[in-house]
Parts: structure tokens; sequence; C-alpha cells
């Protein structure tokens, strides 16, 4: 196996290898708590502190791990990391942690994370694993600033709670898009990140699995 | 190296990695329980004051909370008690069977009541009571809501509502939290000039210009089963299993001009 170098580890999913944008994965909490940029960024910063350590944490015990009971493995160690997440949340940022709710929680089932702790850190040495888990949380979250970006500037008029546009409610000229403010706008969004993306990048667009033939003849029986 | 699918090797690495994560786990926990107890009661304070109307955004929570007072309250007299020896925790007393008891009739849901309940007095500049908040809870549709009912110095009249805690669907039975929806209240008469409970939330918006317009607030739309936990809850709570007793303590302490 080639060696591996860190920059392309690191770099890789952020465009190349978007987590969200080419593998479709973790797009579950990218509904829920991209509303506003204070929740988005603390999702963000927990995510990228449980995959990093994650991927670092299995790649150390990966060649005595039993292969039968591996994904358990690293869900405990996944699950531990989240526990540790939302006791410091609850401790320090109190307010946030409300408005996460049980989404903080719900890291432990995002795909990405487990994925990763599967596909990469189950292969390869502690270092160059954490880096993977720290490039790929930067891919998740890049495209989670940008959905959280659009969707409190666009629902709220809003960046981090400070007034940008200001709202016609509040006698200004902006009529906020409330579509903004559901889950369905970050499906709209991300899909928009991804048609930008592969415009761009070419060879991220996915061949046809199959090719609709033309119509056959209709039978006699009608 | 040994083979890492043995049995051995299996067991040894689950009851390893189980044993090191617990550890960093109840570590964590249990070095930042009191800070969040912390924000948990600063959270709770703050809920009051906004029931209350006197929280601002920015003020400070704990000075603002003292001009508030803590009563505890026995439902079945209506009297004042002193507070227990290591304090009075109404989640914890309503649990104990030696504090609470099994309610027969229970229309908010709630299985069992404590004997003893908590009453905040909120006071103006001259000690004069200017609002009296309850703390109330029901069952809505998938979770029991707690709440700060704010009574103004008459004791029949809303000054404002503030739930503190609740688990229904968001955007729908969830817009108990609405803002708006909690401004509707301010101002509803939830008793009549005897004491009587003439409250409701209504299915959907109030019909323009019914008479009773003042004991109504409007229904949330899409839930139904949450609104009829809300009225039920303040109808339990404001009842005679409820604070009642007290309400019509301090009713008659006010009309012999005590000070209450």
């Amino acid at each position: 196996m080639a060696q591996l170098k860190a920059r392309e580890v690191l770099f890789a999913p952020i465009f190349a290898n978007n987590p969200i944008a080419l593998q479709i994965l973790g797009i579950c909490s990218a509904l829920a708590i991209t509303t506003k940029m204070s929740t988005t960024v603390t999702m963000c910063l927990a995510v990228v502190f449980v995959m990093t350590l994650s991927n670092f944490f299995v790649s150390v015990i990966r060649s005595i791990i039993p292969s039968n009971i591996r994904i358990i493995v690293q869900m405990t160690i996944i699950t531990a990391l989240v526990i540790v997440v939302d006791q410091v949340l609850q401790a320090y940022a109190f307010q946030l942690s409300r408005e996460l709710s049980v989404f903080v929680g719900l890291i432990i089932t995002n795909c990405i994370i487990l994925g990763r702790a599967e596909a990469f850190a189950m292969q390869n040495p502690p270092l160059i694993s954490a880096v993977d888990g720290f490039g790929n949380a930067l891919g998740y979250s890049l495209v989670l600033l940008f959905v959280g970006f659009s969707r409190e500037l666009f629902g709220s008029g809003s960046v981090f709670g400070a007034q940008i546009l200001s709202l016609s409610t509040e006698g200004g000229w902006y009529v906020a898009n409330g579509l903004m403010l559901l889950p369905p706008s970050a499906f709209l969004l991300i899909g928009g990140f991804i048609w930008v993306l592969r415009s761009v990048r070419v060879e991220q667009i996915e061949k046809e699995p199959y090719e609709i033939g033309p119509n056959t003849r209709t039978s006699p029986a009608f | 190296m040994r083979d890492k699918n043995s049995v051995s090797n299996i067991i040894r690495v689950a009851l390893g990695v189980c044993l090191v994560c617990a550890v960093v786990v109840s570590t964590v926990a249990v070095t930042l329980r009191p800070m969040q107890q912390e924000n948990r009661a600063a959270f709770r304070q703050l809920n009051v004051l906004q029931a209350a109307g006197i929280y601002e955004p920015g003020i400070d929570v704990a000075d603002a909370f003292q001009r508030v007072e803590r009563r505890i309250v026995n439902f079945d007299t209506g009297e004042y008690v002193d507070e227990p020896p290591g304090g009075f925790d109404p989640v914890r007393a309503a649990r104990d069977p030696a504090q609470s008891r099994t309610l027969s009739g229970d229309p908010a849901g709630i299985g069992r009541r404590a004997n003893y309940g908590e009453v905040f007095l909120a006071r103006g500049e001259d000690g004069r009571l200017t609002r009296l908040i309850l703390p109330v809870h029901a069952y809505g549709l998938w979770s029991t809501m707690f709440a700060f009912l704010a009574l103004e110095p008459d004791l029949k009249t809303v000054a404002g509502i503030s739930f503190f805690e609740h688990g229904e669907t968001p955007g729908l039975g969830g817009e108990i939290d609405n803002p708006r929806w909690q401004e509707s209240w301010v101002g509803k008469r939830v008793r009549d000039d005897d004491g009587d409970m003439v409250f409701r939330v209504d299915r959907g918006p109030t019909p323009e210009g019914v008479p009773d317009a003042e004991h109504r607030v409007d229904g949330l739309s899409g839930a139904t089963i949450t609104a009829r936990g809300v009225e039920n809850m303040v109808r339990f709570w404001l009842g005679e299993k409820g604070y009642g007793p007290y309400l019509q303590n301090l009713e008659r302490r006010i009309r012999i001009g005590e000070e209450i």
C-alpha cells in the first residue's frame, strides 16, 4: 500500500471526497440543527472532536480488536466521546445544549464517524487516522456551515444572531423566507451544493447504473 | 502475536474497552455535575422570571431573583409550611410515597401529586406582591410538560406563562414554546369572581366576539391533545386538588386587608 500523505488525507475529504456531497452520508443532522449558525458551529466542533479522537483511539487498538466485535468496540469508543461532549456542553454552554437537545446524542449514529472508523482507522496508524477523521469532519463542517449560514441569513435575516437583513415584521424591507427554517430547505441547499460541486468537478458525477431502453411494443393483450 | 479472534481475547478487549470508557465517562459526569446543576437551577429561575414578565435579555437573573420569595405550601390546607430540613425538591417529593399521594381523579395525567408544593412571590420595590408564580405540570401528548403560571395580585388574571420543559412534537405541540402564543395568555381571567374555574383552550382560534373570550386562549392547530393537556393542567392546578385552597386562603387574607 502506498504511503498516504497527510496533506492529501486532510484535504481530500473537503472537496474531492466530501462525505456529505459525494458519499451522501450524515445528512440527517444537517437538516436538524442548521437553522442557526450558533448551533451549527457547536455541532461542527463536536463532530470534529469526536471524529478525530474516535479515529485515533480505534486505530491505536486496531491490531487487538477481534474482527467479530469490531463494530461494537468502535461504537463504544464513539459513544463515550459523545457523552463527554454532551456533558461538557451541559456544563459550559447550557443554552446551546438545550437547543441542540437530542442531536448531540445522535452524533453517535452519524454514519460518517462509524464509516471512517471502519474504513480508515482499522487499517492505518493512529496519527494519519486522526488526520483523516479531522479532514472528514472538516468536509462535513463545510457543508453544514454553508447550509447553516444560508438558512439563518435567508430564514431569519441574521448571522450568529446579529441582524443583517432588516425584517419586514420589524419594519424593514426583507420578507423572511419561512421555508428556510423548515428541514426541507436543508435538502434543497445540500442539493444545490452538490450540483455546484459536481459542475466544477465533473469526475464526481455518478455513472448511470443502467440505461432506459426504447419503448417496447404494446402487448397484443391490450 | 496471539490470535486476536480467540474467545479469551474477545472478552479481554470487550472488558478493557468498556472499563476505560466507563471511567472516562463517569469522571467527566461527576466533575461537571455541580456546574450542570447550577445551570439547571439558574434556568429554572430564569423561567420563573419569564413567566412573571420580569425577565429582559441581559439582566442578571440571580440578582433579579432576589426580589422573588420562595415558599412551600401544603396543598390540602393551603397554608405555608417551613422548608423541610435538607431542602424541598418538588420532583423528588412527587415520586416519594411518603411525601405524595396517588390521585383518584387525575385530569392532568400526572399520577401522583406531592403533598407540598412550591410557590414564588415576586414583590415590587415597596414589598407588595406583584406576581404570584405557580409551578404546574401535566401530561401532553408525549411528555410531561412543566410550566410556570404567573398570576396578577388579584389571583384571577394570568400575567404570563412559560414552559420550562416538555417533549411535545416540534412545530405542533412544541408551539407551546411560541412566545406569541404565550403572550396571548396575558390578561386572561382563569377564575371567575367566585373563584370557579372558567378557563379553556379552544380548538383552533377563539371565535370572534364570543362573550367569554376573556377566559379562553387560542388552540394550537395540529396539537389538539397537547392543547387539552395544557387546559387540564391549568384547571387541575388552580382547582381544589392543586393550589385552590391556597388561593382561597390568600383571597380571604386580602379581603380582611392583610398584606400577603
